[in-house]
């Protein structure tokens, strides 16, 4: 620790740390534009200059940039010497130089940095009178508006685009004060985490284009804490809401999570919410006609079908637990069914065993970003994962800091430590059937069927600790490829292993396993990483309830007469023919969901169930961290949560008391499964109150709560109770520093953008303050397991058939996201990845089309020929169509159709 | 008078070959230094001699080598890279060594790289001079032909590889950070400092960056001496220095003269006074980026401390004059405009606080100024100064201004009083 002496006041602060991040630490307000707690410092801004003094006689002092003053022990500054003042007005007035101040018209009015700063700094009347250059703004694409001549030449986007996130195509183009920031031509941002520019940047150069379709300003947007459900990471987000519509989301900070930054997916996928596939009336569907029917009237034909005792209950990993739960509560714990697919479920058994027997500790996404050396083994995780992939970006970065740490040069100073580190990486080993997004960074990319990269874990696994099972046969280059891969992972500090269901082998799954076991059980911290499809996939495990296989054959022999299908479409899980037959033999078929599918289109009574802003819940993320989200929205329509309509219909029938809010739920769920006992701890209940208030859902100046319901009536409506979290949805109540979990917005006296996260967190860019929310369900490892012992055997390319590899996308294979506007218009069409030589044993060509013989229907798909591929192995992505991901991989025969349109 | 950096060069002819150079005596200092010295007897040889660095800011070249990490731990590739980014308006000092003895350019190379353990060096030349960056690839081939490049010089076990980088053109590539920046294929950003090139500078590697004017020196400081070096300066500082003078004088030109000439002689005798008709009103001593001297001050002693005594600095040592016939505020809007566009746009003072002094001084120039706009443009130069902008370009871009608004405080109030400009009419 440091002494830091500000104006006359003593801090005591990391000598680590630059001095704006120690004084914005303290809560002391020091004006910044380029620096960012994620990015670092860079020094080109000049906006937190303060003056420093030699010692406690130095009178007159010099101006420092904060940011770029190392905090060191007994250091002398001042934030308010009236020159410093002066200077950081100077700064204000010269980046209003050229600013349009179209404040009124801008989409980042209200929540603009570059407005607090000016009224931090007291800048107030414009001196300079000549004209301001002018800019041609770019198309980029369906997520981002793009406004230049607002732009006040921070830097910061692409030092997140192109330093942070990998990105290319986004660049500082010419010099002096025409320093422009765009493509080198009108086009899509390509980097999936561009979504973040929004967020980035500190005025409306970049802004959320999906939001300016049906724009609101902020302090007329409600929000409540939310948890994205675009795939099993579990990011923390913040959707807000006017007029009963989701309008954005926002990234919600979490310091153990996603941090500053989501992907775009989980960005832009809400436009599902307002999908024209999307339920809100529940509907009654006789002789092939569905008709809507009242909340009380669907209740009743519920309660009807089901309190009959052979109804069985079909779960889902993108339900709450609470939904989960309520369910096998209504149907009882033998006939409750987790919705998985028989692969599926074996994948995420084997990842919950790894977990909670192995010898290594599941890493965060916080955590991963220190790792020094990383195995990812099967799992494309820029596609299933993908904020994961932004942190391995940042991992590869640890050789470079070691680097410049020898160099002397702090962490902080950004450009300093890119220019030390240069093309210096931490390794990165990708062992994945096809190219990935993040092979740029990698120091070892290995393409191989599936049971190839499995065989490569393993032989790792007994490189590192000879006692792991040796792999028989294996070709000389893969095993000098081990023994590199096991070197590298021994030689660091903190080395981690990333696999998942991906690659939907549970031996690749093993195979990571053994190689965290072997690091650890040989001496080593290792960490590891499994990531699951979707975003409850790890809380139904630990349900652990049966397969949906077995629903499937109880229904087909008629063994269950009446099902009841929660938040599942069957047909991403089964093949058709066998789900056709199950539902087809089924007397009654009850489907609660919230977009419209093909196994909705089967039920006889569809509920319309509530979606993460309808509804509050928990999720269980890939770490096995429990997460809350609350409800948002509270439509007139008949839209419930799955978990209120599925305990209604339970307390109709006597199975169970009801629930007057989350709380019973989650003590009911709580008492009856041990695994989940804590969940109770991701937030904090509905009594929480803070000096007696709840807390308000929306900003103290949202305005027009008579006038948006004027064309009904002139009173004001009573805002609706929040039956199930500690909120008013009202502008009234308690806003201020709370428990994490809780935030519903993030807003502080005069910083009214996102940057007004420095005042709630213990420190800026670590943990909230009072812990960042969510709890850890897999706390205690019981270190027990054994190695996996089933090494496969090597991959066989068969004559006539290639083993399809399903390739993911993060445009188009989840299902809800894909339903978003933005991102169809992202996603891609139907193609299929070949190497050259099995494009010529099929007679095809580059951008002509086969049909993939797939049980029980054939895909046709255009061809991309990628040398990279192994031989004998297809990688089928279907974009926006969706795939039943489960089934693959699987053997299919290719043929060539020729050169016709593949269906899209 | 010795003349040792133009000794081989004579106006109007070709330079010397690789055999002319050596029939000249070229080539003994890098036998001396390889055969004969160690790299640190070298590097002492420079620092004892007070040879300060020729680009403008006078810094010790024994020290600025001294700090390039040597022995054991520090393995691996180090860097020199010569600075032939020549893009200070009013100075031509470089570009007549570079073009009139490239040999000796590159012996200096040699001996230099020797000294600080670089196995590469690049010479990084102005977009604009064209015969110099030919001349010295020329001179390259013929050197490497005799062996006096490539592996193991003159049996010495040292290896050096030359290239020669032609720049794509900006004043800030001048900048040693943002020349490596450049050098690098990337845009020409300063970098900060600390970490400096010594220790972390072309690719991270360790790296020095010298002036064209100063390496020259080298050859001749190995061959005869520091204690002779010292001698040939009026002052404290060792060696000669290229002046040089533009402006309505009757002789502008570059003259080689002892370290601390006084300016008197410079304008007075080796100028030829004012052209007929003409007085002097003013000069800038060291280039574009140098205060103002006034006629009164023609007596300080052209070397680092003197100039910085008599309120600015030696800079580059070439003269820009300003005469009583030209319109002291167009001058400063002119070179406002250069120093504007030539921001490289990184940090806000510089970036927009320059196109706003350059507005400024054409509206007044226009007789469209205000009382207002010398507070604006004093504002400038103050918070332009050393330390609040990332790199010296803005500050700079004000030493003129800032004198200027001082020595003419009379034609800009003339100007915005009586809304015209009188040298305009």
């Amino acid at each position: 620790m440091a002494t830091m002496h500000v104006d006359g006041s003593e801090y005591q602060v990391a000598a680590t740390d630059n001095v704006l991040h120690a004084c914005l630490s303290h809560g002391l307000d020091i004006p910044y534009f380029c620096w960012h707690p994620a990015l670092g410092s860079v020094g080109a801004c000049r906006q937190c200059a303060v003056k420093e003094f030699r010692n406690a006689e130095d009178r007159s002092g010099h101006l420092v940039m904060a940011c770029m003053t190392p905090a060191t022990d007994g250091i002398r500054i001042s934030i308010d010497d009236p020159e410093a003042v002066a200077f950081r007005r100077s700064v204000i007035e010269w980046l209003m130089t050229n600013h349009p101040h179209d404040c009124p018209v801008c989409p980042e009015g209200g929540e603009c940095h570059l407005q607090d700063m000016t009224l931090m700094t007291g800048h107030i009347y414009r001196r300079y009178r000549f004209t301001k250059r002018t800019f041609r703004n770019q198309h980029l694409g369906p997520f981002v508006a793009h406004e230049m001549n607002r732009c006040i030449a921070c830097y910061r986007c692409v030092r997140f685009y192109r330093d942070y996130a990998g990105g290319r195509d986004l660049d500082a183009y010419a010099a002096h004060n025409h320093v422009y920031f765009g493509r080198a031509q009108d086009g899509v941002l390509e980097n999936p985490f561009s979504g973040n520019l929004v967020e980035v940047c500190p005025t409306g150069v970049f802004t959320d284009k999906t939001l300016g379709e049906v724009y609101t300003r902020k302090w007329d947007l409600k929000g409540a804490p939310s948890v994205c459900v675009h795939c099993g990471l579990g990011c923390n987000t913040t959707p807000n809401a006017r007029q009963g519509d989701v309008r954005r989301v926002l990234n919600r900070y979490n310091g153990e999570v996603n941090g500053y930054f989501l992907c775009d997916r989980g960005r832009f996928g809400h436009g599902f919410l307002n999908s024209e596939r999307r339920i809100r009336r529940s509907l009654t569907a006789t002789g092939g006609v569905a008709s809507p029917v009242t909340r009380s009237a669907a209740l009743s034909r519920l309660s009807e079908l089901l309190c009959e005792q052979d109804a069985i209950g079909i779960g889902s990993p993108r339900a709450s637990l609470e939904a989960n739960f309520a369910l096998r509560r209504l149907v009882g714990a033998e006939r409750f069914y987790s919705g998985l697919g028989s692969r599926e479920e074996r994948l995420l058994s084997t990842i919950l065993a790894t977990l909670r027997e192995g010898h290594a500790a599941t890493a965060s996404l916080r955590e991963a970003e220190d790792c020094d050396a990383v195995l990812v083994l099967g799992e494309d995780v820029a596609e299933t994962a993908p904020r994961l992939a932004l942190s391995l970006r940042q991992a590869v970065r640890q050789a470079g800091m070691a680097t410049a740490e020898r160099l002397h040069v702090p962490r902080w100073q950004d450009a300093a430590v890119r220019e030390a580190a240069r093309d210096v990486l931490s390794p990165l080993a990708l062992a994945t059937p096809a190219p990935t997004r993040l092979d740029d960074v990698a120091s070892f990319a290995y393409r191989a069927a599936p049971a190839d990269i499995a065989r490569l874990g393993f032989a790792i696994a007994h490189a590192i600790d000879a006692t792991a099972p040796k792999v028989a046969d294996l070709a000389e280059p893969v095993q000098r490829l081990a023994a590199r891969i096991a070197t590298a992972l021994t030689a660091a500090r903190r080395p981690l292993v990333v696999s998942g269901a991906g690659a939907g082998s549970e031996a690749v799954i093993g195979a990571a396993g053994n190689v965290a076991d072997a690091l650890c059980r040989t001496g080593r911290t290792a960490r590891i990483v499994l990531t699951v499809p979707e975003c409850n996939s790890l809380g139904l495990a630990l349900m652990r309830a049966q397969p949906l296989s077995a629903a499937l054959t109880a229904l087909r022999d008629g063994r269950a007469r009446t099902v009841v299908v929660l938040e599942n479409d069957l047909y991403r899980r089964a093949d058709a023919a066998t789900v056709d037959a199950a539902l087809g033999a089924a007397v009654h078929v009850i489907a609660l969901d919230h977009v419209r599918n093909d196994t909705v289109q089967q039920a006889e009574l569809v509920l319309a169930a509530g979606t993460f802003a309808e509804a509050s819940g928990t999720l269980v993320s890939n770490e096995g961290r429990a997460q809350r989200y609350f409800q948002l929205l509270f439509p007139e329509d008949d839209i419930v949560a799955s978990w209120k309509w599925l305990n209604a219909a339970a307390v109709a029938c006597g199975r169970s008391a009801p629930w007057r809010s989350l709380d019973d739920a989650i003590a009911a769920l709580a008492k009856e499964m041990p695994a989940l006992a804590a969940i109770g701890a991701a937030a904090p209940g509905t009594g929480f109150r803070v000096d007696g208030n709840r807390i308000a859902s929306e900003p103290h100046r949202y305005s027009g709560r008579t006038a948006l319901h004027a064309d009904r009536s002139v009173f004001e409506p009573k805002p609706p109770p929040h039956d199930d979290g500690p909120y008013t949805n009202s502008m009234e109540g308690y806003y201020g520093t709370m428990p994490a979990a809780l935030y519903p917005y993030i807003w502080a006296p005069a910083w009214n953008s996102v940057q007004a996260l420095n005042k709630f967190q213990a420190e800026v860019g670590g943990a909230m303050a009072g812990g960042d929310a969510g709890v850890r369900l897999l706390g205690s490892r019981l270190a027990s397991r054994g190695y996996a012992r089933d090494v496969p055997p090597p991959f066989a390319p068969r004559e006539h058939e290639w083993l399809i590899v399903p390739q993911y996308e993060l445009f188009g294979s989840e299902e809800l996201s894909a339903l978003a506007p933005a991102i169809l218009e992202r996603s891609g069409q139907v193609r299929i990845a070949l190497n050259a030589q099995d494009a010529a044993t099929l007679a095809v060509a580059d951008g002509e089309t086969v049909a993939v013989a797939l049980t029980p229907a054939a895909v046709h798909a255009k061809v991309s020929i990628h040398p990279a591929l192994p031989h004998g192995v297809a990688a089928l992505s279907t974009g926006a169509r969706g795939f039943a991901a489960t089934a693959l991989p699987a053997f299919a025969g290719l043929s060539r159709v020729g050169n016709v349109e593949a269906v899209s | 008078m010795e003349r040792p950096l133009t000794r081989n060069i004579h106006p109007g002819s070709l330079p010397l070959d690789i055999d002319g150079y050596e029939r000249a005596g070229g080539y003994q200092s890098l036998r001396k230094a390889l055969k004969s010295m160690s790299p640190e007897a070298v590097m002492k040889e420079v620092t004892d001699a007070k040879l300060r660095g020729r680009g403008g800011a006078g810094f010790p070249t024994g020290q600025k080598w001294s700090f390039v990490p040597r022995g054991k731990d520090a393995a691996g590739q180090k860097y020199l890279v010569v600075n032939g980014d020549e893009m200070e308006p009013g100075t031509f000092k470089d570009r007549l060594l570079l073009e009139g003895d490239p040999h000796q350019m590159i012996e200096a190379v040699i001996v230099s790289a020797y000294a600080i353990g670089a196995s590469i060096a690049y010479l990084f030349i102005r977009a604009e001079y064209v015969f110099a960056a030919e001349r010295i690839a020329r001179a390259i081939g013929e050197a490497e032909a005799r062996g006096y490049l490539g592996r193991n010089i003159l049996g010495s076990g040292f290896d050096l590889d030359v290239h020669v980088h032609k720049s794509a053109g900006r004043y800030i590539c001048g900048e040693e950070t943002a020349l490596l920046t450049a050098l690098e294929g990337q845009r020409a950003l300063p970098r900060s400092k600390p970490p400096f090139p010594q220790a972390s500078g072309l690719w991270g590697r360790p790296t020095v960056v010298n002036n064209v004017e100063t390496l020259c020196n080298v050859p001749h400081i190995i061959e005869r001496g520091a204690a002779w070096f010292r001698g040939l300066s009026l002052g404290p500082d060792g060696g000669t220095k290229i002046y040089g003078a533009s402006g309505r004088l009757k002789r502008p030109g570059a003259w080689e003269l002892p370290m601390g000439t006084p300016l008197r002689e410079l304008v007075e005798e080796h100028a030829g006074g004012m052209r007929e008709g003409y007085r002097l009103r003013g000069l800038l001593p060291g280039g574009a980026s140098t205060a103002f001297l006034g006629p009164e001050q023609l007596d300080v002693a052209m070397d680092f401390s003197s100039v910085e005594k008599a309120g600015s600095r030696l800079g580059t040592g070439t003269l820009i004059v300003l005469d009583d016939r030209t319109c002291p505020i167009g001058m400063l809007r002119n070179l406002e405009h250069f120093f504007a566009q030539e921001s490289c746009g990184w940090c806000t003072p510089c970036r927009d606080g320059l196109p706003w002094t350059e507005r400024i001084l054409a509206a007044i120039e226009a007789g469209e100024g205000r009382e207002e706009d010398l507070d604006v443009l004093a504002m400038h130069t103050r918070f332009l100064g050393p330390g609040k902008t990332f790199c010296a370009h803005a500050p700079g871009a004000m030493a003129p201004l800032e004198s200027g608004l001082k020595q003419f405080r009379g034609d800009f109030e003339h100007h915005i009083r009586s809304k015209s400009c009188p040298w305009s009419q």
